[in-house]
Formats: C-alpha cells, structure tokens, sequence
C-alpha cells in the first residue's frame, strides 16, 4: 500500500512538471496576448484639463460720486493648490461716503481670462453675493439688483460707510442659496444655505 | 443414463462457457468531485443483466465476463445514472467516476449553502440565499453586515462599503463569480457593483488565507457566487416583489434557468431597483434616491470531469447623494454642523438631481476545466471588466449635465488553476495570473483628473495545499507572489510639485510642461510576497482553526496621486508618490462548538499592519473657495485587535436565541493614537421562532445595539472667521443607539413565500459613526418591506 503511495506521487511528480511545462507555455503566451492589446492604445500622453468653471480672482469696486474709487481684490491663481490667497486694496475709503459697489468674478487661469460674472448673471436664481462686517465697522451694504424672482443678486450694490472705524470686509458668493429662508434677502447669510463659491475678507479702515 | 447424459453436457457446457469467458472486472466508483468512495451503487452489465454493489469501499466484481465490449449502467441513490462501456481483456481493473452532487446541489439552490471551502485553517463565514433574499432590496454589503465582524464605512444608505474587521477598500477583495471586481474600490464612497439579486452565495474570508483570490486581502476576502445548476433536465425560475415604506420604492427581480441532464445550462437574471428620497424620522433625506437596473446571463457546458461557462453581467446604478452633504469650506461645515436638521430639506420626490453617482459595470467572462486522472482539475479563466464611474456635482449652467468626474476602468485577466489530490491526505491548489489595466480619466470634465491615466500590468503565481494527518488534524500552507508594474501620467499644480520637493528629487519624471500644469510619468514596480499557514483541529463537537498569514499591498493610486479637493468630504486630499507597500500579519483563531442545542464561534484575531498607509488632517488651507482642513496620506505602523462572536441556543422546538457580538481595535502606533473609522463595538440579539408545521412560519425579533466609539482621533480644527474663532468638531463620534427590527415569513405554498420586514420599528433618530453624512443628517427612519417571492 506505502509503495502505490510512493508511486502515486512520484507519478503526480512528473505529471506536475509536465503540467508545470505546459501551463509556463500557456501563461507565456497569454501574457504575450495581454502585453499585445495592452500595447496598441498606448503612447498617447493625456492632454491637460483647463478648468473652465474655477473663479481665481474677485474685484469690488466701489465708486463714489465723488472723491476716490477704492478696489479690492483678491487672487488665488492655483485654487484648492498650496498657493496663497493675496488680497489687496487701491485707494482708501472715506467716512460717511456712498459708494456705487460693483463685484467681478474672472477666472485667470485662462487667458483672455474669462469673465465668470456673467454665468452668475445668467443664473441670478441661483446665486447670491453677500457682503458682511465684523462688529464696529461701520459699512452698510444694500442690494441693487434683483434675479427674475425678485430676489436679490448682489453683483451690484451701494456701500455706506458711517464714522471711522476698522474691520473685516467679507463678500460671500453662495451657489444655490435658499434666498427664501429667514433674512437671506436681507443679506444675512445664517440660514442661506448652499455652498461658498467664494469667499474673500478685506481689511478695511477708514 | 440418459439423465446422466444429459447432466455431463450440461456440466461441460457450462465448463466449455466458463472457459472462453472466466474473466473479471474490478471497479472501483468514484465521486468525480473529490474522490471519496462511492457505496451501495448498483452495477448492471447490460447485456447479460448480471449485478452487483459496490461494498464500502467503493469496489465491485463482476465474474465470468467474455473477452468482449460491454455496457455497464451504473447508479446510485444520489447521482445520475450513467452508462460506461468497458472493454474486458483477462483481469480487468478499472475504476469509475459518478457525478455524486446532484442531491448537493439541489441543497445549494434551495440554501445557497456551498460546502468548497477556499481554506481549511480560517473559519469561513456563509451567508445561505433565505438571508440574502430578506436584503433583496438593499445592497451588497447590507447582506454582508450580517456577519459578525463586518461592518460597512456608508455613504448615506444605498452607498455601502463592505468592511472585515475594521478595514475596507483595498484591503478587502470582493470575487463576483469567480472574478476580483475592478470597480475603482479605493474610493470611500464607491460601493461594490455587484446587484444583489444575482448572488446565490457569499462567504467572507477574514483574512488573507485565501491566496488564489490575491494577496492584498489584509482586511479579508468577500466571495460571492452565483446559484449552481443541477445536472438534470429541469426549467425553474424565480421572481421576486418587494415593496418598502421608507423610499417609496421597490425591486422585481427574476431568473429563469434551464439545464439540461447532458450538462448544457442557460440562466438570466435580472433586476430593476427604484428609490425616492429616503427619510429620516423627522425629515425627508433630499435627494437620496436609487435606480439600478441590472442584467446577467450564463450560458454553460457542464460534463461531471470537464466543462465551460461564460458569464456576462451589467450592473448600473445611479445613486443620489444627500444634497446638504455637498458643501464648501470649512465656513459652510460651521453652518452645517451647527444645525440639527440638514441645511436643505426639499420635498419627496423621485427624481436624482445633484450631487449623484452613475455607475455602469460591465463584466465578462469565460471559463473552462478539464479533470485529469494523476493530476487534478485544470481550469483557465479569461475575464474582462469594465467601469465606467460618472460623478456629478453641483455646477453652474451648463455644466451641471456634465460629470465632475469620469473615469473607465478597463481590466483584463488570465487566469490558470490546478487543483490537485496528490494522495488522500495531501491536495494543492496552484496557479498562475496575468492582468492588464488601464483607466482613463476623461479630460472633458473640465475638472482636473482625481485619479490619473494609467495601465496596470500584474503577474503573479501561487501555491497553496493542505495535508490531513488524521481525523483530527489538518495542516494548510501557501505561498504568492505578486508583481506589479504600473505607468502613470498624472499632471500635478506646479506649486504642489514644488511645496513637495519634488521639482528636485523627481525631474527626470516631468515629460511636459503646460502653464501651472507639470505632465510627469512615474513608471512604478511593486513585489508583493504573501504567505499563510494554518491548522484545523477537531474534537469531538469542537473545531478549532489558527492561522498566521502575511500578506502585502501596493499602494492604490489615491493613496499615491490624490492631488486637491474632495467635495463630499470637505477637505483636500493629498497623496504621496513615494510610497512602498504595506504589510500586514495576521493571527487568528476560531474555537466553534457545533453542539445539537447551543452553538458558537468565538473568534479573536489580531493584526500588525507595517507602512499601513492612512489619511489624516495636516493643516488649514485658505483658499478663494474658503478654509479647508487639509488630509495627507501617510505610512505608519498600525496594530489592531478583535473579536467576533456568533451563538444559538435553541430554546424549545420552535424558538431559538441568536447572539453576535463584534469589537475591534485599531491604533497607530507610529503616533499612539487610534485609528479612524473603527467600527464601534455592536451586539445583535434576536428571538427567532419558527414553525415548519404551520406555513413555515418565521417570526424574529432583533435588537441590534451599536456602542458609542469612545477611541477616536482628534481631528477638530479652528478655523479664523471674521466674527469668531470657531472650533470645528469632525471627530467626536455620535451617541451609542439601538435599533428593534422584526422580520415575519410564512409561506403561503411551497413556492410562494411572503415576508414582512420592520427595520427601526420605533423609529428612532440615530447617527452612525461609519457613515460619511452623519455630519449632515440622521440615519435611516422606519422602514417596513412587504416581499413577494416565487419558486417556478
């Protein structure tokens, strides 16, 4: 019985290096086949992607009816990527100045740059700037433009600035805000909802 | 004398007869499957209709056969019968091979149950077609979240990720009928495209043990196969309805199956899935609806010692994603995590708007074995997948038809097994795989790539056998090895290539250069050595199973090239492109006792993971889009340990008590901090009474408590506001909750069978720490199913 057993795996020996043989053959030329399809559609680096929809940068200017324009901006040239946000200021606020607001919203990684402003004006439903100060600056914002709702937009507004004080500046651009819930037409942002295109503080003093 | 006369001829006729035919067959029957002895079959000579049996060894003699061809029809209680032709030539031996599976298989249709073990020295969980039914209309890894020990990181509720002892994704391969699914597993939210409905049987290896399924498996292996075909001339189907409450929606599936006794068998399969909004128990969970249509057809050739099948399915599915999950910067995550209901709460409806997935998976296979005496069963597999993942995110204009994301992941297999009993005790198992895969990232998202374009090449060769030194010993080894080689074209930011270092370190690698876009072709190897060893001893209603196994993994490619911001989380991801594989050792037991009354499994395991590679916080990042907390993939040592727990005692004839019991834990022990996403300890306990007399009757009750997870890292951040400094708090896990469910069957005839299914009765307001949008909302409200099913 200890001999057929012996026998019976010598057998299997040789039979698996048969097999063994066999199967080295059989994977070498599927690997051959696999390598030939993997080869054909290979070679053709891929080309970049230009993000169309990224807003790098904003301006607000602000116009008084007289006196000094004062513009802020603010850039981030390579969007969620480790390059810093760099806001700056032209010109100066006054006390106690009305001042006509008007935001632009570009994308700069494509040149021309491309003028994002108008995706927002076109979907006016769907967006809304908003503007917000830190306690004790003293800015009022107003809204002076409405989308087919009647609802405001904010792309243009009216800036009142009161006494002299400093703060924090913030213009808010939310997608898809739900204009309808508590003080949000009102430029509250608490309960609006939606998501932050952008958003960009401005150190303000006057 | 004439009496005499008479006797004389007869005698020397007989005699004259017996000389030209005294010759005798010695058989030997034989299961074709796995060799054991075949008793108590009858052997006809056609012929001359002379019997016999075969004795307890499977051997039978027949006598006085002529010099000649002869039929021999041999049967047996549990195979077909079959007939065999022999040619006698003096003292014949030969040995016989019957198909003795029929009875077995006819088993597995009726309980899914499958008895092909893929290792002896792991305890394998199974989950029978009767339970995987009950989750028709769930998902995947709802099924699989019936076993002790497996768990799942969810996206909302139709976004489920199977989980084996607190790791997922890569780390837990999924066998969809024979073939490693391809399905982008890296991602969190990318559940298994597998429908449901299709599968006949599911196993789940805890472990790494199984090597001819891959060597990556450090969390586990989940197995799932469809329902096997009988030998026999038969035209059965199944079709099932169901209906739930919470959704609004339901599932028909049907399958019909014709098989031939010659071996010839044709199934299809299909299935439609709908789902509204989900809801919450105090709101409606705004766009959370499902639609997933799935079809799949085998078409096959099986004669008992050789055959081949191919296989096709398609599975899409398109998934909605909670819309109040979908937010900016760290200033939206204050908003929304200060508020107790989600941000945006719409009314019920059907439709799946943004942000949602589509997913389409195609997979294709062929497959064929052919047994050969002194060798074995040799198999060969060609497979071929391919999926298509479409991301869709909340856009402007135009833009919002247009996926975010849009990837096509193309992969091809070849395969070859050998299955071999080199001698009673000792069987081995080896084999060889070549794979081919390439993705591709389409660049019309106008959104950079998430995951890059790349082709995969993969070899690898294992071997694996078990020996029996007795009734009660078993000794289990293998061995694999895995090569990988892989082509990458990724873009990178500039100024991330340059904060990195890698500008130094890697610009031979830069190909092209395009503005702030650097295009670089990383060409990476990876040799990834795993090996098992194990033990199953039994005594008397005892196992007890012990296993070490090492596997290893190569990084995935978001792990390695993940560059930017990840919407559904919040937060920017980032890879790092010099990472080695991970490692991981694995220890472990199970002790079961399979008693008449009481059972169990106890099964503690522990695990040491070298270069286990994990994502956690780094920093803020200030952005023009906001402040967000930014995630660094890293390698560290981590360690975790556990224990799963399964008992039943039957309490009378008719009622039965069923325990489970799961803990793990999981640290990093680079920076002695716990791990994230561990599951939280769970015990579910259930009062099952049946009734076969009456309509089958089946009545559970389950409980089902979740412990809070008190080990957590802390991954809070501040963020500086205009306003405040405000603290954000991301990590603390949400309250312990339990849930009562009730599940009713009865059936109303042998083949119609209704079900009535209670998850959270008492509708209670629960988050779960594994889910990604526990953040934004509660989990799942009650939900009652009514379930149609019908045998044809």
């Amino acid at each position: 019985m200890k001999t057929l057993q012996l026998n019976s795996i010598t057998n299997f020996k040789f039979q698996t290096m048969k097999t063994m043989k066999t199967m080295k053959r059989c994977s070498m030329y599927a690997l051959l086949a696999i390598a030939m399809i993997g080869c054909s559609d290979d070679d053709a680096a891929p080309l970049p992607v230009n993000e169309e929809e990224v807003i790098t940068t904003v301006i607000l200017t602000l116009t008084p009816e007289s006196g000094e324009e004062v513009v802020l901006t603010a850039i981030d040239l390579d969007g969620d990527g480790p390059g810093e946000l760099v806001t700056t200021m032209s010109g100066s606020f006054s006390e106690s100045t009305q001042y006509q607001g008007a935001v632009r919203f570009l994308n700069e990684t494509e040149t021309p740059a491309e003028e994002i402003t108008d995706e927002v004006l076109e979907e006016a439903d769907e967006h809304q700037v908003f503007y917000t100060t830190t306690e004790g600056l003293n800015i009022q914002t107003t809204y002076e433009d409405q989308d087919s709702q009647g609802n405001p937009l904010g792309l243009q507004i009216t800036l009142t600035t009161g006494a002299a004080s400093d703060g924090l500046l913030t213009v808010t651009l939310i997608h898809e805000p739900t204009k309808s819930a508590e003080g949000v037409s009102d430029g509250d942002i608490t309960n609006a909802g939606g998501e932050i295109d952008i958003i960009a503080d401005f150190d303000v003093s006057f | 004398m004439r009496l005499l006369a008479l006797l004389f001829l007869l005698i020397s006729s007989i005699h004259s007869f017996a000389q030209e035919c005294n010759n005798t067959l010695n058989g030997t029957l034989l299961d074709i499957h796995d060799g054991s002895v075949l008793t108590g079959a009858t052997i006809v000579v056609t012929q001359t209709g002379v019997a016999a049996q075969t004795d307890l060894d499977g051997n039978f003699t027949i006598n006085f056969l002529c010099e000649s061809t002869y039929q021999l029809q041999i049967s047996h209680p549990s195979c077909s019968t079959k007939i065999f032709t022999v040619t006698i030539q003096g003292k014949t031996q030969k040995t016989f091979k019957l198909e003795h599976h029929l009875e077995l298989l006819n088993e597995i249709i009726v309980d899914g149950k499958t008895t092909n073990r893929a290792t002896k020295s792991i305890y394998e969980n199974l989950v029978d077609q009767q339970t995987i039914t009950t989750y028709s209309s769930g998902s995947l890894g709802d099924a699989l979240n019936s076993i002790s020990g497996v768990s799942s990181l969810n996206t909302g509720n139709t976004v489920v990720k199977p989980m084996i002892n607190g790791l997922h994704s890569s780390r837990v391969l999924i066998i969809n009928n024979g073939v490693q699914m391809q399905d982008q597993e890296w991602g969190a939210e990318h559940a298994p495209s597998i429908d449901i409905n299709s599968v006949g049987s599911l196993k789940v290896i805890k472990g790494a043990g199984a090597l001819q399924y891959g060597g990556s498996a450090i969390g586990g292996v989940i197995v799932a196969s469809a329902p096997k075909v009988p030998l026999l001339d038969s035209l059965y189907g199944r079709t099932i309805l169901s209906s739930s409450s919470n959704g609004l929606g339901g599932v028909v599936s049907s399958s019909l199956t014709k098989s031939y006794q010659n071996g010839l068998h044709v199934s299809v399969q299909g299935s439609l899935k709908r789902f509204g909004d989900f809801n919450a128990p105090n709101y409606n969970l705004s766009n959370t609806g499902v639609f997933e249509r799935n079809i799949s057809a085998k078409i096959g050739f099986n004669r008992i010692d050789y055959g081949v099948e191919a296989y096709y399915s398609l599975f899409k599915n398109e998934i909605g994603i909670l819309r109040a999950s979908h937010i900016g910067g760290a200033e939206d995550q204050v908003r929304a995590l200060g508020s107790l209901v989600p941000t945006i709460i719409k009314d019920f409806t059907y439709s799946i708007g943004n942000p949602r997935q589509d997913v389409t998976h195609h997979l294709g296979r062929i497959k064929g074995f052919k047994d050969i005496e002194n060798i074995g069963r040799i198999s060969l597999q060609y497979d071929y997948q391919q999926n298509n993942r479409l991301e869709f995110d909340i856009r402007r204009g135009s833009n919002s038809v247009r996926a975010s994301l849009d990837l096509v992941l193309d992969t091809q297999t070849l395969t070859i097994d050998v299955a071999t009993e080199i001698s009673e005790k000792l069987s081995a198992k080896f084999g060889v795989v070549g794979g081919l895969q390439t993705n591709y990232a389409n660049p019309e998202t106008g959104i950079r790539r998430l995951i890059p374009d790349y082709d995969k090449y993969s070899f690898a060769g294992y071997a694996s056998g078990d020996f029996t030194i007795n009734q009660k010993w078993v000794l289990e080894a293998g061995l694999r090895f895995d090569y990988t080689h892989i082509n990458v074209f990724k873009f990178y930011r500039r100024s991330f290539w340059e904060d990195r270092g890698y500008d130094s370190q890697f610009s031979d690698l830069v190909i092209e250069e395009y503005g702030n876009q650097l295009l670089v072709n990383p060409k990476l190897d990876f040799y990834n050595p795993s090996l098992t060893i194990g033990t199953k001893y039994s005594f008397g209603l005892y196992k007890l199973f012990a296993n070490y196994s090492m596997s290893s993994r190569a990084p995935n490619p978001s792990e390695q090239f993940s560059e930017g911001l990840h919407h559904s989380a919040s937060r920017i991801e980032l890879g790092d492109l010099q990472f080695t594989s991970e490692t991981a050792h694995k220890i472990s037991l199970t002790l079961q006792k399979r008693g008449e009354r009481f059972y169990f499994t106890v099964s503690p395991f522990a695990t040491e993971i070298d270069d286990f590679i994990l994502i956690e916080p780094t920093g803020i990042r200030q952005t023009i889009r906001g402040n967000f907390q930014v995630w660094e993939y890293r390698q560290i040592n981590a360690q975790m340990y556990g224990l799963d727990l399964d008992a039943s005692l039957s309490l009378s004839d008719n009622m039965r008590f069923v325990h489970q019991f799961s803990l793990v834990k999981g640290y990093d022990k680079t920076s002695n901090e716990p791990l994230i996403s561990m599951p939280p300890a769970s015990t579910l306990n259930s009062l099952v009474y049946t009734n076969p007399g009456f309509k089958n009757l089946s009545i559970a009750i389950q409980s089902n408590y979740v412990f809070r997870q008190n080990e957590f890292p802390n991954t809070n951040f501040e963020v500086v506001l205009p306003e405040s400094i405000e603290y954000i708090d991301i990590s603390t896990p949400p309250a312990g909750y339990h849930l009562l469910n009730l599940n009713l069957t009865a059936a109303i005839n042998p083949d119609m069978k209704v079900g009535l299914y209670v998850d959270n009765l008492l509708n209670t307001s629960y988050r779960n720490y594994l889910n990604r949008l526990r953040y934004y909302a509660d989990d799942l409200g009650r939900n009652i199913t009514l379930q149609l099913k019908y045998n044809y």
